[in-house]
């Protein structure tokens, strides 16, 4: 996701100068390029998130169109306020970009887990927020949270979720089809579970899915890219055909896509006829593993996913 | 109107407006940060009635310098500058702090020409500037991005990690003024964190440091003056809080009181004998 990403904003800068990247001394064999080809267009600020920030704002208001970079929380929560005063407030142009989302770098600790953001992220007024599920999405991302002028937060996985959606167009808040073979041309009112996810772990549920074929559960995946503006739409339409909604995410399951998900169902009433949101179950991880161990450690992985909502379909026969 | 008058007489008059509006607003509105603002008011004359290059007419013409009051709680001052100087009208002032404003207790750009950034929590300004400052220098344009701190302020770890950013950039574009009255909300400086030796720190991390009185217009001027290429310059402006009104200069009370009553005419009094 981070190549698609460095390749989209490569391209960009090459057509547009006021494009300025900022990271916070991180990018080690990512950035060399950029920053040999742009010069005034790349900055390494040191490891100083509040500075960046502060920095991106007053670029902004003379008319930059700012990136910020690093990993993890750093560009987000280590800043938050100057996101919400600096950033978000003066409706700026700025996109924040973390790399590493949820258990991304799983082995480092939890110091490095991304798994509060969205929730955080989301609560501010005057931003978009985006986690991409795959490299091509985050290549459209990138490119319309810059032309979108106010603040962003773009969350980026280490690893890499299906390409599946590539030939669809790509809007902000416009949550895409995620196709698989011999779904394309299923009507989704025959689908017994909508999934609803964001980021890499979309892979999870493609494999989750392939599993609950097994047990003749037949399922849909939408990839809810935008966490805000959610795509009221694409909810309102599972809810009509389908008998279970399940939100899936690698973070907090407060405050994050599934709590966005729910906001729209009560507030509009459009109640599904069963829901269920799989995430982090509000606690941090101590336990050391890659990612794909923690997902599953943490009840995100695919078996436990075709398993809940399995049981989840049986009961409700 | 002060707009760009460099005679002494008339920034006297500026500074002593600023400070008479500033005990009507805090004193209609209920306000605190009083002796907050009379800490810069003889700073912000300077700053609008000489230093600063800007059209009242066209708040947004690209070639004005910049300015971002960081100690944003001293808002009023900025207000009373910017309707001194023709940006709004004075009488708006009298909403401040008033239900359904836009002048809020802490300086904010929203429906108010001549704001270039809302502040209020403090450590935000200096990286804003900076940037600022950075932009100038990327798009080659010849103006000065200001930026007035509080000395307490300077307990936040983000405005060091601008101080390092902008010399290490050359930002000989930017100017910071330290509002240095070594008081702040509960004790001195000195007593809650020291900051001394204050101007050796900011030479030590690469800034052209001016020390001078900041109540002083003349050595306020010349030190706006006194850029040196290829450095950030930071104004060490040593004042009193609560300055020029005697029962409330050095007290730490005033920065939360608002005069109201006996005291409310006595600043007024104080002030307008120097208008005699």
């Amino acid at each position: 996701m981070r190549d698609a990403f460095l390749d989209k904003i490569t391209k960009l800068a090459a057509k547009d100068k006021d494009i300025v990247l900022l990271t916070a001394d991180l990018g080690f064999g990512v950035f060399e390029d950029f920053e040999s080809r742009f010069p005034g267009q790349y900055f390494n600020v040191g490891v100083a998130e509040q500075n960046m920030t502060g920095l991106a704002a007053g670029l902004a208001l003379e008319g930059k169109k700012v990136i910020t970079y690093s990993i993890g929380n750093f560009p987000t929560l280590r800043c938050l306020e100057q996101i919400r005063n600096d950033a978000c407030y003066h409706d700026l142009n700025i996109t924040i970009v973390a790399s590493g989302g949820g258990f991304s770098y799983g082995q480092l600790g939890m110091s490095h887990h991304t798994t509060e953001d969205i929730a955080i992220m989301r609560a501010l007024p005057n931003i978009t927020v985006v986690a991409p599920s795959n490299p091509w999405e985050a290549g459209k991302a990138i490119e319309a949270l810059i032309k979108n002028k106010g603040v962003g937060y773009l969350r980026l996985d280490k690893t890499n979720g299906s390409q599946d959606n590539a030939n669809d167009n790509y809007e902000l808040g416009r949550a895409l089809k995620i196709s698989s073979e011999d779904n394309d041309n299923d009507n989704d009112n025959d689908k017994d579970v909508s999934f609803f996810v964001c980021g890499g772990i979309i892979q999870e549920v493609i494999e989750a899915v392939e599993l609950l074929k097994e047990s003749k559960i037949s399922a849909s995946i939408i990839s809810m890219h935008t966490i805000k503006p959610i795509d009221k739409k694409s909810i309102r339409d599972a809810v009509k055909n389908t008998k279970l909604l399940v939100s899936v995410e690698e973070g907090n399951i407060i405050g994050g896509l599934g709590s966005a998900i729910s906001e729209y169902c009560m507030d509009y009433q459009q109640i599904p006829s069963d829901f269920l949101r799989i995430g982090l179950d509000d606690k941090y991880s101590s336990v050391v593993g890659d990612q794909a161990y923690l997902r599953k450690q943490y009840k995100m992985d695919s078996q436990y996913i075709a398993k809940i909502v399995q049981e989840r379909i049986l009961k409700k026969i | 109107m002060f707009v760009n008058v460099s005679g002494n007489f008339m920034i006297k008059k500026l500074a002593n407006n600023i400070r008479k509006h500033a005990v009507n607003m805090t004193s209609t509105g209920g306000s605190s940060h009083i002796g907050s603002i009379l800490s810069i008011a003889d700073i912000l004359a300077v700053l609008y009635g000489s230093v600063l290059n800007y059209k009242t007419d066209n708040p947004k013409w690209q070639s004005r310098d910049r300015f971002i009051l960081s100690k944003g709680h001293a808002g009023a001052g900025v207000y009373a500058a910017l309707a001194e100087s023709g940006f709004m009208s004075v009488d708006k002032l009298k909403t401040h702090y008033k239900n359904g404003s836009d002048l809020s207790g802490h300086v904010s750009h929203k429906g108010i020409p001549g704001v270039e950034f809302s502040t209020g929590s403090l450590g935000h300004g200096l990286p804003v500037a900076a940037g600022m400052a950075l932009a100038a220098k990327i798009n080659e344009d010849e103006h000065t991005v200001y930026v007035l701190m509080s000395d307490g302020e300077c307990d936040e770890g983000s405005n060091w990690e601008a101080a390092l950013f902008a010399p290490h950039h050359k930002l000989d574009n930017l100017v910071v003024i330290i509002d240095r009255n070594k008081l702040q909300s509960i004790h001195s400086t000195e007593e809650t964190l020291g900051l001394e030796p204050f101007v050796d720190k900011w030479q030590a991390f690469g800034w052209n440091v001016v020390d001078v009185d900041g109540h002083d217009h003349e050595q306020l001027i010349s030190a706006c003056n006194s850029k040196m290429v290829g450095k950030p310059l930071c104004i060490m402006a040593n004042t009193t809080k609560g300055k020029g009104i005697s029962f409330m200069e050095n007290q730490v009370l005033w920065h939360y009181r608002s005069p109201q009553g006996k005291e409310y005419e006595a600043a007024i009094k104080e002030l307008e004998k120097n208008d005699a």
